[in-house]
């Protein structure tokens, strides 16, 4: 792990020219923001406290004893994509870009009917707690869960640095609160939801989240639409007319303009979701693959809906918020940096109350995302590193859930110390890598364990390592980094996504490397395939909800 | 699950019918998918000149239909697939069950 954040610490030292916040000057606190972020908080604590009452066994505090229904798993799941990152980062996107914002939205969404064909069930009905479960399901367990586990850890914290980047800066920019502060602040409350409750608390957290954002941007969507006489054409009429590009933000402009760049980036946004640690962790949380099932249907509803207002909510800040002056500053940017433009909004709607409480949203969902993230980092260290390699499954419960909360606290310090550490440089690209890499290391080997009778231990191992080492050496040779970090003059691998050659390289490899195993042991694991089809087929013998 | 339980499952009519059945559900669907996405990205990358045509005389474009139509398309997938695997693939795979546990 401190080699790859060394690689990583290497280029983003070079950044300073970047800060996501455009004005440093210091801000006077947002009191209403404040006063129902305080509410929020203090109700989730509640939650928390009162989820803290149910965890008791191992399964309580993995995954809510699977004890949660395909509703309210659908809207944990919605709240996990629908996060601060994608409410202000799309909206910002359509604002500045029109149509190619929209591009980046349909390239989750198309990714849920592939994860409830191909995942969900045979997920829910292999796996206990970790999607490490399944991929080590008749393989050796000590290499896969190493690998799984370094995979998962990767894709967390990677993730997790990001979110208290973007969360640090949006925090100061909306309350008024310093970035130190704002951090901290983010990194307790985090370890405070998952050490004390577990699952129960981190999806409820998330569910009270999405209810909130839910509602909060149909409000913003519906006093658009309102505006514009409820006519979409009237909208876009408006939009074309005042934005700098004319007509040409109702149509794809330069983003996805490569057809290789297009594929990859769509490969890299499709698979990347079901490569993602803590997504994958919520199957686990339903009684059964039926409520599994739902769950998608569910999320993708609510995630299409989402997306459909952030068209409303980007197209109608170009006229309430682009031709407003109020909202730009002296040079005529907009105040607080492009990606503030969905809370602009939120103030032109709805008055500074309505901002107050879009501000809370904000700062409600970036905690509900890291709380999940820190869970399933987590899990990762309990289950897998210690309870199934270092104690070989011979660790009690309570062992398993006291080392999982000192891992949450480790990774909650780690992540206050990471965000200090990153606050002035460009991250940006961090959440794209993200995707990439958990398309390149998680998702290859997880979906061959499950359809294919050929894998071994070697092929799962080497093609996850393969697909890791490929796409951060990609992402480090692409223009994101090489060109725009560290001020080369050109890119060594000219395209901006390395998901389609890492992921290829990690199917490619894993393949390779199982049908070239000739060991006894890879006999054996192939062999033992069918009995794992059987189960992921039926569900016969897979582990059903525990009983309170 | 003992090795006679496994071979007893797999040989089973029942069980063979369960695959075939959701098979065909998922794969059919996971094609349709892909295709409508990467079709798209397709037409993104070789003809956005297609999807930034008017859809009727006015602003709005083509593009933008389309973009709403996939949204729309995957929910409806999503559900198709629920409503097939609730009424069809679950009372076969009970059923298995059932014989399966005698």
């Amino acid at each position: 792990m401190s080699r790859l954040l060394a690689l990583f610490l290497l280029p983003l030292a070079a950044v300073t020219d970047f800060a996501m916040a455009a004005d440093g000057a210091t801000r006077p606190l947002n009191w209403n923001a404040i006063g129902m972020f305080l509410v929020f908080v203090l109700f989730t604590l509640g939650v928390t406290r009162w989820a803290a009452l149910r965890t008791r066994s191992a399964s309580d505090f993995y995954t809510a004893g699977g004890g949660m229904t395909g509703f309210q798993n659908g809207l944990a799941i919605a709240g996990d994509m629908i996060s601060a990152a994608s409410f202000l980062g799309i909206s910002a996107m359509m604002f500045l870009n029109g149509y190619d914002g929209l591009l980046y939205a349909l390239g989750v969404l198309a990714g849920w009917p592939i994860i409830l064909f191909l995942i969900a069930e045979r997920l829910r009905n292999l796996g206990k707690y970790t999607f490490a479960d399944v991929v080590s399901y008749r393989l050796e367990q000590t290499p896969v869960r190493l690998t799984s586990a370094f995979g998962t850890l990767t894709v967390a914290l990677m993730y997790l640095v990001a979110q208290m980047v973007g969360a640090g800066k949006l925090i100061e920019l909306l309350f008024g609160i310093d970035y130190l502060y704002a951090v901290m602040l983010v990194g307790v409350l985090m370890v405070f939801y998952v050490t004390f409750g577990g699952m129960l608390a981190t999806t409820w957290v998330q569910i009270i989240k999405a209810v909130m954002l839910l509602f909060g941007t149909s409000f913003m969507a519906f006093m658009v639409l309102k505006h514009f006489g409820f006519s979409t054409e009237a909208m876009f009429a408006g939009a074309t007319a005042v934005h700098a590009k004319g007509s040409a933000i109702m149509a794809p402009g330069g983003l996805l303009s490569n057809p290789i760049d297009a594929i990859s980036l769509g490969l890299g946004m499709m698979f990347g979701t079901a490569g993602l640690p803590h997504i994958l962790m919520r199957f686990f949380t339903v009684s059964d693959a039926k409520e599994a099932r739902k769950s998608v249907f569910y999320a993708t509803g609510f995630i299409g809906y989402f997306y459909l207002l952030l068209i409303i909510v980007g197209f109608g800040a170009i006229v309430m918020v682009g031709t407003d002056p109020s909202y730009r500053d002296a040079t005529g940017a907009i105040i607080g940096g492009g990606n503030m433009v969905a809370v602009h909004l939120a103030q032109a709607v709805g008055g500074n109350l309505f901002l107050g409480f879009i501000s809370a949203v904000a700062f409600a969902t970036i905690l509900a995302v890291v709380a999940g993230l820190a869970l399933s980092g987590a899990s990762a260290v309990s289950h897998d590193l210690y309870a199934c390699v270092m104690r070989k499954g011979q660790a009690s419960e309570q062992q398993e859930m006291r080392v999982s909360r000192i891992a949450t606290l480790c990774i909650g310090v780690l992540a206050i110390i990471l965000g200090l550490l990153f606050e002035s440089q460009n991250i940006a690209f961090l959440s794209g890598l993200v995707l990439a890499i958990a398309a390149s290391v998680n998702f290859p080997v997880l979906f061959l364990s499950m359809y294919w009778k050929g894998l071994t231990t070697r092929g799962a191992v080497l093609g996850s390592l393969s697909g890791l080492v490929s796409a951060i050496v990609l992402l480090v040779l692409s223009p994101a980094v090489w060109v725009n970090v560290m001020h080369h003059d050109k890119a060594l691998f000219p395209y901006s996504n390395p998901a389609l050659f890492s992921m290829s390289l990690a199917f490619f490899s894993a393949w390779l490397f199982s049908v070239t195993d000739t060991s006894p042991r890879a006999a054996h694991e192939r062999g033992r395939y069918l009995a794992q089809f059987i189960r992921s087929m039926t569900g016969i013998g897979a582990s059903g909800a525990s009983k309170h | 699950m003992s090795p006679q339980d496994i071979e007893l499952i797999h040989q089973h009519p029942d069980f063979i019918q369960l695959v075939r059945r959701k098979q065909k559900l998922y794969w059919s669907l996971s094609l349709i998918m892909l295709v409508i996405y990467f079709g798209f990205v397709l037409l993104v990358a070789f003809s956005p000149s297609t999807l930034g045509q008017s859809l009727s005389g006015g602003v709005t474009t083509v593009g933008m239909l389309v973009g709403v139509v996939i949204v729309g398309l995957a929910f409806a997938l999503t559900g198709f697939y629920v409503y097939r695997a609730n009424n069809v693939i679950d009372p076969l795979n009970e059923k298995l069950k059932q014989e399966c546990a005698r």
